[in-house]
């Protein structure tokens, strides 16, 4: 049964719902935890340190992270090569354009797949940024992210970056939470408002919610 | 009127097509888009052309026989078939651009006639019921609440002229799928075959190549019958309750 869900491009396109909708429930938890870094260079320090240590004593130190670190690389992956396979078999079946060519669809809907690919760039920029600090401009400083956050956002690059980055968010929720609720058989005509709203809020917050850190650096409000 | 027209062209399903410029002229506005073509065809005859060959059939608007992307719209500007365009819908001097589907499924057969047979093959998976035919039965004999019977009505409508493949992006048939599922469905002389029809018509529909769904909503404005985007959610919705009640295989290997 798993095999036929698979090879269904209904069963891939419920399998970009789920992952999409896993990640996207861990961008607002994680968006709403960043704010705290306008309560200032210590309550932002030590919420990164309580996030290490969540779920103790009855999970180890890192535990909790792990353990989200893996759903998310799982959700990341399946996300991304059932996005890459449903593409290549779109583009099969229609190989030929039509001469008379028309704008069609929405910008959110006709960016989802290079936003998309934007993001999972973003993501792998992000960790080497922040996480790891391999990429970190100026010296990086496990255990103080507030400091390297600061570090970041004081780059051009930086800021571009992640600026295009949740650009490409707000427009990849926006299509793709409504979309997810579709392919889950959650849509309905009387609920088709109240999704779409959702998606719009959804969209809308995670974008500034996440846009006020960089926002936030340059005009020294955080720094 | 007077009219430019660009045609695709092409020979047979393996030549090369280009799009061909043609002058008509003396065009009633209350023509219908093929009169239109047949009057162009008349003029090619007489000049010793090969005539622009088209699918159509009963004019009505009702059988799913015409097709054509005029000016870049599935059965063009009106939301109707082909043959219920008219040609006042356009204006004295226009240029438009006539097309062929296009779809890596419906494969190019001649000029603008396309290759539907996948729909049929589709329709095959499960696109029945296994009720015993002969006369009518007595219409009260299977009581069915009027909502669901609205609801069968309005997917029943498909006409099968794919224009929803035409229009979408990914060439996908989800919307003709969903509607021929959701009709039988919803009703109690489809429930024998609930699981196995959507699961099959999925399959089937997978099987000839045509694209996912990207909930893009270019089908149902292109619909002539107005089958609504939501007729794809309640196939997923379907699919995904036939999957967890049936425990075989869905397809087996054919």
């Amino acid at each position: 049964m798993a095999r036929a869900v698979w090879d269904s491009t209904v069963g891939k396109k419920t399998v970009m719902a789920v992952s999409g909708l896993t990640m996207l429930l861990y961008l607002i938890v994680h968006m709403a935890g960043n704010l705290k870094i306008f309560f200032g260079a210590d309550t932002f320090n030590e919420y990164a340190r309580w996030l290490r240590t969540v779920g103790a004593p009855f999970l180890h130190e890192e535990w909790a992270l792990w353990l989200v670190r893996v759903v998310l690389v799982v959700a990341v992956v399946a996300h991304a090569v059932s996005a890459y396979q449903l593409s290549r078999r779109d583009l099969r079946a229609r190989p030929d354009k039509y001469v008379h060519k028309k704008a069609r669809a929405s910008y959110a809907t006709r960016t989802m797949r290079w936003g998309g690919v934007i993001l999972g760039l973003f993501i792998v920029w992000h960790i080497l940024d922040l996480t790891t600090g391999t990429v970190h401009p100026g010296g990086f400083q496990a255990g103080r992210p507030y400091e390297n956050i600061v570090d970041t956002f004081s780059t051009w690059y930086g800021n571009v970056i992640y600026i295009v980055a949740m650009l490409a968010l707000g427009l990849h929720v926006r299509h793709g939470f409504w979309s997810a609720a579709q392919t889950l058989g959650a849509g309905s005509r009387t609920r088709d408002r109240a999704l779409k709203g959702v998606a719009n809020v959804l969209a809308l917050l995670l974008t500034v919610g996440f846009l006020a850190v960089p926002v936030g650096v340059m005009t020294g409000v955080v720094g | 009127m007077k009219l430019t027209l660009r045609v695709w062209r092409q020979k047979n399903a393996d030549a090369e097509g280009a799009m061909s410029t043609y002058q008509v002229d003396g065009i009633s506005s209350d023509m219908s888009f093929l009169e239109m073509l047949d009057t162009l065809n008349e003029e090619l005859i007489l000049r010793g052309e090969d005539p622009v060959a088209f699918d159509h059939d009963c004019r009505e608007g009702i059988c799913g026989a015409c097709s054509l992307v005029i000016n870049g719209d599935a059965h063009g500007p009106e939301r109707t078939t082909t043959c219920q365009l008219h040609m006042r819908s356009f204006r004295d001097g226009d240029t438009i651009d006539v097309e062929p589907w296009r779809a890596s499924a419906f494969p190019v057969v001649k000029d603008l006639v396309v290759d539907r047979s996948a729909f049929e093959r589709v329709i095959q998976a499960g696109g029945y019921v296994t009720a015993p035919t002969g006369a009518a039965p007595e219409a009260h004999a299977t009581p069915v609440p009027k909502p669901d019977a609205d609801f069968a009505f309005e997917h029943a409508e498909c006409i099968g002229c794919g224009a929803c493949v035409a229009a979408c992006p990914n060439g996908a048939a989800m919307l003709f799928t969903s509607a021929k599922i959701n009709h039988l469905n919803v009703l109690p002389q489809g429930a024998p075959e609930r699981e196995t029809r959507v699961l099959d018509m999925v399959a089937a529909m997978d099987d000839e190549g045509f694209g996912g769904c990207t909930l893009a909503g270019e089908c149902a404005t292109a619909c002539p019958k107005g089958i609504p985007l939501m007729s794809i959610t309640s196939m997923n919705k379907e699919w995904l309750r036939a999957t967890r009640k049936v425990k075989r295989s869905p397809h087996p290997p054919r």
